[in-house]
Protein backbone atom coordinates (compact mmCIF):
# COMPACT_ATOMS: atom_id res chain seq x y z
CA UNK A 1 0.00 0.00 0.00
CA UNK A 2 2.84 2.36 0.61
CA UNK A 3 6.31 2.25 -1.05
CA UNK A 4 9.09 2.42 1.38
CA UNK A 5 10.59 5.43 0.83
CA UNK A 6 12.30 6.86 4.32
CA UNK A 7 11.26 10.22 5.00
CA UNK A 8 13.20 12.28 7.64
CA UNK A 9 11.89 13.01 11.31
CA UNK A 10 12.03 17.01 11.90
CA UNK A 11 9.88 16.84 15.74
CA UNK A 12 8.68 14.70 18.05
CA UNK A 13 5.67 14.93 20.00
CA UNK A 14 5.86 12.63 22.99
CA UNK A 15 2.52 11.33 23.87
CA UNK A 16 1.39 10.09 28.12
CA UNK A 17 3.32 7.15 28.01
CA UNK A 18 6.08 4.95 26.27
CA UNK A 19 4.01 1.92 25.06
CA UNK A 20 0.35 2.87 24.85
CA UNK A 21 1.26 6.56 23.63
CA UNK A 22 4.25 7.30 22.31
CA UNK A 23 3.01 9.98 20.08
CA UNK A 24 3.59 11.22 16.84
CA UNK A 25 6.85 12.40 14.56
CA UNK A 26 6.49 15.24 11.61
CA UNK A 27 7.78 14.34 8.72
CA UNK A 28 9.12 15.95 5.69
CA UNK A 29 10.80 15.13 2.24
CA UNK A 30 9.82 15.40 -1.43
CA UNK A 31 8.09 18.44 -0.33
CA UNK A 32 5.52 17.03 1.56
CA UNK A 33 5.40 16.98 5.48
CA UNK A 34 2.85 15.13 7.38
CA UNK A 35 2.27 13.62 10.82
CA UNK A 36 3.22 9.47 11.75
CA UNK A 37 2.23 7.93 14.42
CA UNK A 38 4.82 6.08 16.57
CA UNK A 39 2.69 3.16 18.37
CA UNK A 40 4.37 0.37 16.30
CA UNK A 41 7.82 2.13 15.56
CA UNK A 42 11.25 -0.46 16.27
CA UNK A 43 12.67 2.46 18.30
CA UNK A 44 11.08 5.89 18.68
CA UNK A 45 13.27 8.16 16.54
CA UNK A 46 14.74 10.89 17.78
CA UNK A 47 14.93 14.57 15.08
CA UNK A 48 16.87 14.17 12.11
CA UNK A 49 16.32 10.57 11.60
CA UNK A 50 14.25 8.79 9.03
CA UNK A 51 11.80 6.35 9.13
CA UNK A 52 10.11 4.08 7.12
CA UNK A 53 5.95 4.29 7.49
CA UNK A 54 2.85 2.44 6.64
CA UNK A 55 -0.51 3.43 6.10
CA UNK A 56 0.08 6.43 8.43
CA UNK A 57 2.35 4.43 11.04
CA UNK A 58 6.16 4.87 11.40
CA UNK A 59 7.11 0.71 11.31
CA UNK A 60 11.43 1.29 11.44
CA UNK A 61 13.32 3.55 12.57
CA UNK A 62 16.98 4.51 10.77
CA UNK A 63 19.99 6.22 11.42
CA UNK A 64 21.02 9.16 9.32
CA UNK A 65 23.60 7.22 7.91
CA UNK A 66 21.58 4.34 7.39
CA UNK A 67 19.04 6.58 5.59
CA UNK A 68 21.65 8.53 3.59
CA UNK A 69 22.99 5.38 2.21
CA UNK A 70 19.52 4.19 1.32
CA UNK A 71 18.63 7.28 -0.29
CA UNK A 72 21.58 7.30 -2.51
CA UNK A 73 21.02 4.10 -4.01
CA UNK A 74 17.69 5.39 -4.29
CA UNK A 75 18.85 8.59 -6.32
CA UNK A 76 20.93 6.62 -8.14
CA UNK A 77 18.59 4.25 -9.37
CA UNK A 78 15.97 6.99 -10.35
CA UNK A 79 18.96 8.71 -12.53
CA UNK A 80 19.73 6.12 -14.11
CA UNK A 81 16.31 5.02 -15.09
CA UNK A 82 15.83 8.20 -16.49
CA UNK A 83 18.45 8.03 -18.58
CA UNK A 84 17.25 4.69 -19.86
CA UNK A 85 13.95 6.56 -20.62
CA UNK A 86 11.90 4.44 -17.77
CA UNK A 87 11.17 6.54 -15.08
CA UNK A 88 10.16 4.58 -11.54
CA UNK A 89 6.59 5.86 -10.67
CA UNK A 90 5.76 7.87 -8.21
CA UNK A 91 5.55 7.08 -4.54
CA UNK A 92 1.99 5.95 -3.59
CA UNK A 93 2.07 7.24 -0.50
CA UNK A 94 -0.32 9.74 -0.61
CA UNK B 1 35.28 -1.38 1.10
CA UNK B 2 32.79 -4.22 1.37
CA UNK B 3 30.07 -1.99 1.67
CA UNK B 4 31.41 -0.17 -1.62
CA UNK B 5 30.82 -3.30 -3.56
CA UNK B 6 27.56 -3.83 -2.40
CA UNK B 7 26.23 -0.69 -2.92
CA UNK B 8 27.66 -0.47 -6.71
CA UNK B 9 26.27 -4.64 -7.11
CA UNK B 10 22.67 -2.75 -6.12
CA UNK B 11 22.91 0.62 -7.44
CA UNK B 12 21.98 0.17 -11.36
CA UNK B 13 19.27 -2.23 -12.26
CA UNK B 14 20.81 -2.66 -15.91
CA UNK B 15 23.63 -4.56 -14.51
CA UNK B 16 21.19 -6.41 -12.03
CA UNK B 17 19.00 -7.56 -15.23
CA UNK B 18 22.36 -8.92 -17.20
CA UNK B 19 23.80 -10.46 -13.88
CA UNK B 20 20.68 -12.28 -13.56
CA UNK B 21 20.25 -13.34 -17.41
CA UNK B 22 23.92 -14.59 -16.83
CA UNK B 23 22.95 -16.72 -13.78
CA UNK B 24 20.47 -18.30 -14.86
CA UNK B 25 20.90 -22.20 -15.94
CA UNK B 26 17.40 -23.09 -16.53
CA UNK B 27 13.70 -22.30 -16.16
CA UNK B 28 12.31 -20.80 -12.78
CA UNK B 29 9.60 -20.61 -11.07
CA UNK B 30 9.26 -17.82 -8.50
CA UNK B 31 6.10 -16.54 -6.33
CA UNK B 32 6.04 -13.18 -4.93
CA UNK B 33 3.74 -12.98 -2.24
CA UNK B 34 3.05 -9.66 -1.72
CA UNK B 35 0.19 -7.31 -3.41
CA UNK B 36 2.69 -4.56 -3.52
CA UNK B 37 5.04 -6.42 -5.32
CA UNK B 38 2.94 -7.63 -7.89
CA UNK B 39 1.71 -3.56 -8.62
CA UNK B 40 5.35 -2.55 -8.48
CA UNK B 41 6.57 -5.73 -10.86
CA UNK B 42 3.59 -4.67 -13.61
CA UNK B 43 4.02 -0.76 -12.95
CA UNK B 44 8.27 -0.91 -13.88
CA UNK B 45 7.44 -3.22 -16.76
CA UNK B 46 9.84 -5.77 -14.73
CA UNK B 47 8.46 -9.08 -16.67
CA UNK B 48 9.63 -7.69 -19.85
CA UNK B 49 13.13 -7.07 -18.25
CA UNK B 50 13.48 -10.54 -17.38
CA UNK B 51 14.36 -13.50 -19.75
CA UNK B 52 11.98 -16.01 -20.27
CA UNK B 53 12.82 -18.94 -18.42
CA UNK B 54 11.78 -16.78 -15.44
CA UNK B 55 7.83 -17.33 -13.99
CA UNK B 56 6.79 -14.82 -12.19
CA UNK B 57 3.71 -15.59 -10.22
CA UNK B 58 1.18 -13.78 -7.98
CA UNK B 59 0.48 -15.28 -4.65
CA UNK B 60 -2.09 -14.41 -1.86
CA UNK B 61 -0.40 -11.28 -0.63
CA UNK B 62 -3.07 -8.68 -1.92
CA UNK B 63 -5.45 -8.21 1.29
CA UNK B 64 -8.64 -7.19 -0.45
CA UNK B 65 -8.34 -10.13 -3.12
CA UNK B 66 -8.15 -12.75 -0.07
CA UNK B 67 -11.06 -11.19 1.88
CA UNK B 68 -13.74 -13.65 1.06
CA UNK B 69 -17.20 -12.75 -0.41
CA UNK B 70 -18.76 -13.42 3.32
CA UNK B 71 -17.07 -11.00 5.11
CA UNK B 72 -17.98 -8.60 2.15
CA UNK B 73 -21.32 -8.85 2.88
CA UNK B 74 -20.98 -8.48 6.54
CA UNK B 75 -18.96 -4.94 5.92
CA UNK B 76 -22.34 -4.30 3.29
CA UNK B 77 -24.67 -5.95 6.08
CA UNK B 78 -22.86 -3.01 8.42
CA UNK B 79 -22.87 -0.03 5.99
CA UNK B 80 -26.61 -0.50 5.14
CA UNK B 81 -27.84 -0.38 9.20
CA UNK B 82 -29.05 3.22 10.46
CA UNK B 83 -26.63 5.53 12.39
CA UNK B 84 -23.65 3.11 11.07
CA UNK B 85 -20.84 4.57 9.48
CA UNK B 86 -18.64 1.93 7.44
CA UNK B 87 -15.19 2.77 6.96
CA UNK B 88 -12.54 1.03 4.71
CA UNK B 89 -9.26 1.31 2.67
CA UNK B 90 -10.34 2.59 -0.78
CA UNK B 91 -10.08 -0.62 -2.81
CA UNK B 92 -12.40 -2.89 -0.95
CA UNK B 93 -14.90 -0.78 -1.60
CA UNK B 94 -15.67 -1.50 -5.16
CA UNK B 95 -15.82 -5.43 -4.22
CA UNK B 96 -18.69 -7.14 -5.11
CA UNK B 97 -20.84 -9.25 -2.39
CA UNK B 98 -21.83 -12.41 -3.06
CA UNK B 99 -24.91 -10.57 -4.75
CA UNK B 100 -23.23 -8.84 -6.85
CA UNK B 101 -23.74 -5.45 -4.60
CA UNK B 102 -20.48 -3.50 -3.49
CA UNK B 103 -19.79 -0.81 -0.88
CA UNK B 104 -19.50 1.51 -3.91
CA UNK B 105 -22.78 0.55 -4.81
CA UNK B 106 -24.63 0.75 -1.55
CA UNK B 107 -23.05 4.54 -1.37
CA UNK B 108 -24.90 5.52 -4.21
CA UNK B 109 -27.97 3.88 -2.34
CA UNK B 110 -27.43 6.49 0.62
CA UNK B 111 -25.59 4.05 3.05
CA UNK B 112 -22.75 5.56 4.36
CA UNK B 113 -19.40 4.77 3.59
CA UNK B 114 -15.87 6.32 3.73
CA UNK B 115 -12.85 5.82 2.50
CA UNK B 116 -9.89 6.21 5.40
CA UNK B 117 -5.91 5.89 5.18
CA UNK B 118 -5.72 4.51 8.69
CA UNK B 119 -7.74 3.09 11.21
CA UNK B 120 -6.80 6.09 13.40
CA UNK B 121 -9.00 8.06 10.90
CA UNK B 122 -11.67 5.97 11.54
CA UNK B 123 -10.97 6.45 15.10
CA UNK B 124 -11.50 10.30 14.35
CA UNK B 125 -14.35 10.30 12.88
CA UNK B 126 -16.12 7.98 15.58
CA UNK B 127 -14.65 11.21 18.02
CA UNK B 128 -16.13 13.78 15.65
CA UNK B 129 -19.48 12.10 14.99
CA UNK B 130 -21.00 10.78 18.99
CA UNK B 131 -24.23 10.17 17.48
CA UNK B 132 -23.03 7.81 14.90
CA UNK B 133 -21.45 3.95 15.44
CA UNK B 134 -18.32 3.98 13.50
CA UNK B 135 -17.59 1.03 11.89
CA UNK B 136 -14.03 -0.15 10.80
CA UNK B 137 -13.61 -3.03 8.17
CA UNK B 138 -10.51 -4.57 9.35
CA UNK B 139 -8.80 -6.35 6.66
CA UNK B 140 -4.91 -6.61 5.96
CA UNK B 141 -1.76 -8.54 6.90
CA UNK B 142 0.70 -8.45 9.80
CA UNK B 143 1.63 -5.18 9.21
CA UNK B 144 -1.61 -3.48 9.18
CA UNK B 145 -2.64 -5.71 12.21
CA UNK B 146 -0.73 -3.32 14.28
CA UNK B 147 -2.40 -0.38 13.36
CA UNK B 148 -5.51 -1.59 14.28
CA UNK B 149 -4.39 -3.11 17.72
CA UNK B 150 -2.91 0.45 18.13
CA UNK B 151 -6.16 2.35 17.88
CA UNK B 152 -8.13 0.24 19.68
CA UNK B 153 -5.66 0.42 22.31
CA UNK B 154 -6.08 4.40 21.74
CA UNK B 155 -10.24 4.10 21.79
CA UNK B 156 -10.09 2.82 24.84
CA UNK B 157 -7.79 4.98 26.29
CA UNK B 158 -9.83 7.88 25.03
CA UNK B 159 -13.31 6.20 25.75
CA UNK B 160 -14.63 6.10 22.84
CA UNK B 161 -17.53 3.87 23.03
CA UNK B 162 -19.17 4.23 19.38
CA UNK B 163 -15.88 2.40 17.29
CA UNK B 164 -16.19 -1.06 16.38
CA UNK B 165 -14.46 -3.13 13.98
CA UNK B 166 -15.15 -6.21 12.07
CA UNK B 167 -11.61 -8.13 12.42
CA UNK B 168 -11.04 -9.99 8.83
CA UNK B 169 -7.36 -9.50 9.69
CA UNK B 170 -4.93 -12.71 7.78
CA UNK B 171 -1.41 -13.88 9.04
CA UNK B 172 0.77 -15.29 6.16
CA UNK B 173 2.92 -18.13 7.78
CA UNK B 174 0.16 -20.78 7.90
CA UNK B 175 -1.25 -19.56 4.06
CA UNK B 176 2.45 -19.97 3.00
CA UNK B 177 3.02 -23.54 4.66
CA UNK B 178 -0.49 -24.60 2.90
CA UNK B 179 0.40 -22.73 -0.59
CA UNK B 180 4.05 -25.02 -0.73
CA UNK B 181 2.03 -28.03 0.49
CA UNK B 182 0.18 -28.02 -2.64
CA UNK B 183 1.91 -31.04 -4.84
CA UNK B 184 0.59 -28.91 -8.08
CA UNK B 185 2.14 -25.65 -7.41
CA UNK B 186 5.90 -26.20 -8.33
CA UNK B 187 7.49 -22.78 -7.26
CA UNK B 188 11.40 -22.94 -6.22
CA UNK B 189 11.77 -19.22 -4.80
CA UNK B 190 9.77 -17.28 -2.84
CA UNK B 191 9.97 -13.17 -3.19
CA UNK B 192 9.04 -12.79 0.39
CA UNK B 193 6.66 -9.41 1.40
CA UNK B 194 8.62 -6.29 2.92
CA UNK B 195 6.11 -4.97 5.27
CA UNK B 196 5.04 -7.61 6.11
CA UNK B 197 8.66 -9.55 7.01
CA UNK B 198 9.18 -6.10 8.52
CA UNK B 199 7.29 -7.10 11.89
CA UNK B 200 7.36 -11.06 11.49
CA UNK B 201 11.05 -10.90 10.73
CA UNK B 202 12.79 -12.62 7.77
CA UNK B 203 13.31 -15.75 10.07
CA UNK B 204 10.27 -16.66 9.64
CA UNK B 205 10.56 -17.96 6.61
CA UNK B 206 13.06 -20.91 7.64
CA UNK B 207 10.92 -23.89 7.94
CA UNK B 208 9.68 -23.21 4.21
CA UNK B 209 13.17 -23.74 3.61
CA UNK B 210 14.01 -26.80 5.47
CA UNK B 211 10.28 -28.43 4.82
CA UNK B 212 9.93 -27.76 1.13
CA UNK B 213 13.76 -26.60 0.21
CA UNK B 214 12.43 -23.45 -0.54
CA UNK B 215 14.78 -20.08 -1.68
CA UNK B 216 13.20 -16.97 0.04
CA UNK B 217 14.61 -13.69 -0.61
CA UNK B 218 12.74 -10.43 1.38
CA UNK B 219 12.71 -7.55 -0.84
CA UNK B 220 11.53 -3.84 -0.70
CA UNK B 221 9.71 -2.63 -3.59
CA UNK B 222 11.80 0.15 -6.15
CA UNK B 223 13.30 -1.86 -9.61
CA UNK B 224 16.10 -2.78 -7.83
CA UNK B 225 15.07 -3.79 -4.67
CA UNK B 226 12.87 -6.41 -6.44
CA UNK B 227 15.53 -7.21 -9.36
CA UNK B 228 18.01 -7.98 -6.20
CA UNK B 229 15.95 -10.15 -4.75
CA UNK B 230 15.30 -12.11 -7.99
CA UNK B 231 19.15 -12.31 -8.92
CA UNK B 232 19.29 -13.71 -4.96
CA UNK B 233 16.76 -16.83 -5.47
CA UNK B 234 18.37 -17.78 -8.56
CA UNK B 235 21.65 -18.08 -7.29
CA UNK B 236 19.97 -19.50 -4.58
CA UNK B 237 18.02 -21.79 -6.87
CA UNK B 238 21.03 -22.88 -8.83
CA UNK B 239 23.51 -23.49 -6.31
CA UNK B 240 21.05 -25.83 -5.01
CA UNK B 241 21.50 -24.13 -1.05
CA UNK B 242 17.82 -22.58 -0.29
CA UNK B 243 18.25 -20.00 2.90
CA UNK B 244 16.54 -16.84 3.67
CA UNK B 245 18.25 -13.86 2.24
CA UNK B 246 16.89 -10.50 3.52
CA UNK B 247 17.47 -7.88 0.83
CA UNK B 248 15.57 -5.19 2.30
CA UNK B 249 17.66 -4.63 5.34
CA UNK B 250 16.49 -0.50 5.32
CA UNK B 251 13.05 -1.78 6.91
CA UNK B 252 13.78 -5.95 7.77
CA UNK B 253 15.36 -7.54 10.52
CA UNK B 254 15.80 -11.10 11.33
CA UNK B 255 13.82 -11.05 14.38
CA UNK B 256 11.36 -8.30 13.09
CA UNK B 257 9.52 -5.38 14.80
CA UNK B 258 8.63 -6.53 18.67
CA UNK B 259 7.07 -3.70 19.29
CA UNK B 260 4.50 -4.30 16.80
CA UNK B 261 4.14 -7.85 17.82
CA UNK B 262 3.33 -6.65 21.15
CA UNK B 263 0.46 -4.64 20.33
CA UNK B 264 -0.67 -7.08 18.38
CA UNK B 265 -0.73 -9.53 21.18
CA UNK B 266 -1.94 -7.21 23.38
CA UNK B 267 -5.23 -7.22 21.01
CA UNK B 268 -5.88 -10.40 19.15
CA UNK B 269 -5.41 -14.01 19.02
CA UNK B 270 -4.89 -16.13 16.09
CA UNK B 271 -7.61 -18.08 14.87
CA UNK B 272 -8.46 -20.25 11.94
CA UNK B 273 -9.61 -17.86 8.88
CA UNK B 274 -11.03 -17.90 5.37
CA UNK B 275 -9.27 -17.08 2.49
CA UNK B 276 -10.75 -16.56 -0.90
CA UNK B 277 -10.18 -19.12 -3.39
CA UNK B 278 -7.46 -20.88 -0.50
CA UNK B 279 -10.70 -21.99 1.92
CA UNK B 280 -10.14 -22.05 5.83
CA UNK B 281 -6.91 -21.97 7.11
CA UNK B 282 -6.10 -22.81 10.85
CA UNK B 283 -4.69 -20.29 12.60
CA UNK B 284 -4.23 -17.80 9.71
CA UNK B 285 -6.09 -15.18 11.51
CA UNK B 286 -6.75 -12.78 13.90
CA UNK B 287 -9.93 -12.20 15.80
CA UNK B 288 -10.23 -9.99 19.37
CA UNK B 289 -8.94 -10.74 22.66
CA UNK B 290 -11.57 -11.71 25.17
CA UNK B 291 -10.55 -8.17 26.98
CA UNK B 292 -11.18 -6.25 23.67
CA UNK B 293 -14.77 -7.87 22.43
CA UNK B 294 -16.61 -4.75 22.86
CA UNK B 295 -14.99 -3.51 19.93
CA UNK B 296 -16.35 -6.69 17.57
CA UNK B 297 -18.62 -5.32 15.57
CA UNK B 298 -20.22 -8.55 14.45
CA UNK B 299 -21.37 -9.08 17.97
CA UNK B 300 -22.40 -5.56 18.81
CA UNK B 301 -24.72 -5.24 15.34
CA UNK B 302 -25.93 -8.65 15.39
CA UNK B 303 -24.64 -9.52 11.98
CA UNK B 304 -24.30 -13.10 11.07
CA UNK B 305 -20.80 -14.34 9.18
CA UNK B 306 -22.19 -16.34 5.96
CA UNK B 307 -20.18 -18.82 4.39
CA UNK B 308 -20.86 -17.59 0.47
CA UNK B 309 -19.84 -18.65 -2.84
CA UNK B 310 -17.44 -16.85 -4.97
CA UNK B 311 -18.95 -15.30 -8.01
CA UNK B 312 -19.96 -17.17 -10.95
CA UNK B 313 -16.54 -17.85 -12.87
CA UNK B 314 -14.19 -15.76 -11.31
CA UNK B 315 -11.04 -17.98 -11.09
CA UNK B 316 -9.65 -15.51 -8.62
CA UNK B 317 -9.04 -18.28 -6.27
CA UNK B 318 -6.37 -20.20 -8.39
CA UNK B 319 -5.06 -16.88 -9.52
CA UNK B 320 -3.83 -16.20 -5.26
CA UNK B 321 -2.85 -20.08 -5.43
CA UNK B 322 -0.47 -19.25 -8.39
CA UNK B 323 -2.11 -22.18 -10.63
CA UNK B 324 -3.30 -19.69 -13.34
CA UNK B 325 -2.44 -16.59 -14.79
CA UNK B 326 -5.15 -14.06 -15.43
CA UNK B 327 -5.66 -14.33 -19.11
CA UNK B 328 -6.48 -17.32 -18.57
CA UNK B 329 -9.74 -16.25 -16.87
CA UNK B 330 -12.63 -16.69 -19.14
CA UNK B 331 -14.27 -13.54 -17.71
CA UNK B 332 -10.70 -11.96 -18.10
CA UNK B 333 -11.02 -8.35 -20.02
CA UNK B 334 -15.02 -9.64 -21.08
CA UNK B 335 -17.10 -9.42 -18.70
CA UNK B 336 -14.41 -8.43 -15.78
CA UNK B 337 -12.26 -5.17 -16.26
CA UNK B 338 -11.32 -2.50 -13.56
CA UNK B 339 -14.17 -0.55 -14.41
CA UNK B 340 -16.92 -3.56 -13.72
CA UNK B 341 -14.61 -5.94 -12.08
CA UNK B 342 -16.34 -9.07 -10.95
CA UNK B 343 -13.57 -10.55 -8.94
CA UNK B 344 -11.60 -9.00 -6.20
CA UNK B 345 -8.15 -9.77 -8.30
CA UNK B 346 -9.42 -6.92 -10.97
CA UNK B 347 -10.32 -4.36 -7.96
CA UNK B 348 -7.53 -4.13 -6.09
CA UNK B 349 -4.53 -2.30 -7.45
CA UNK B 350 -2.57 -4.50 -5.87
CA UNK B 351 -4.64 -7.35 -7.45
CA UNK B 352 -3.06 -9.50 -10.18
CA UNK B 353 -5.69 -9.42 -12.73
CA UNK B 354 -6.11 -5.61 -12.43
CA UNK B 355 -2.16 -5.58 -12.91
CA UNK B 356 -2.36 -7.50 -15.73
CA UNK B 357 -4.88 -5.48 -17.28
CA UNK B 358 -3.60 -1.96 -16.63
CA UNK B 359 0.12 -2.95 -17.64
CA UNK B 360 0.82 -6.41 -19.44
CA UNK B 361 -0.63 -4.94 -23.02
CA UNK B 362 -2.86 -8.35 -22.61
CA UNK B 363 -6.30 -6.91 -22.66
CA UNK B 364 -8.58 -10.06 -23.38
CA UNK B 365 -8.82 -14.20 -22.03
CA UNK B 366 -6.77 -16.71 -23.77
CA UNK B 367 -10.02 -18.34 -23.89
CA UNK B 368 -11.97 -16.46 -26.03
CA UNK B 369 -13.09 -13.07 -25.23
CA UNK B 370 -17.14 -13.42 -25.43
CA UNK B 371 -17.84 -15.64 -22.41
CA UNK B 372 -19.83 -13.88 -19.54
CA UNK B 373 -20.48 -15.11 -16.21
CA UNK B 374 -20.52 -19.14 -16.05
CA UNK B 375 -23.35 -20.49 -13.97
S1 LIG C 1 -10.40 -11.71 -14.46
FE1 LIG C 1 -12.02 -11.09 -13.06
S2 LIG C 1 -13.34 -12.87 -12.90
FE2 LIG C 1 -11.39 -13.57 -13.75
S3 LIG C 1 -10.17 -14.19 -11.98
FE3 LIG C 1 -9.68 -12.07 -12.37
S4 LIG C 1 -11.08 -10.93 -11.06
FE4 LIG C 1 -11.89 -13.00 -11.17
Amino acid sequence: MCLAVPMQVVEVRKGSDELFDPGVALVAGDGISREVRLEMVDRIPVVGEYVIIHAGFAIRTLTEEEAAYNLSLMQRMAEVLEQEGRLPGASECS
Amino acid sequence: MQLNEAFRSREVTAPLVAEITRSLQHPVRIMEVCGTHTMAIFRHGIRSLLPEQITLLSGPGCPVCVTPAGHIDAFLAAACLPRVVLTTFGDLIRVPGSDGVSLATARSKGARVEIVYSPMDALALAQREPECTVVFAAIGFETTAPTIAATLIQARRLGVDNFLIIAAVKTMPAALDLLMDDPDLRVDGLLCPGHVSAVIGSKVYRPLVEKYRLACAVAGFEPADILTGLLSLIRQIHAGRPGVDNCYTRAVTEEGNARARFLMEEVFVPADSEWRGLGMIPASGLILRKEYQDFDGLQHLGIPLRATREPGGCRCGQILKGCLLPPDCPLYGASCTPLRPVGPCMVSNEGACAAFFRYSGHKESHRGSNQTTEP
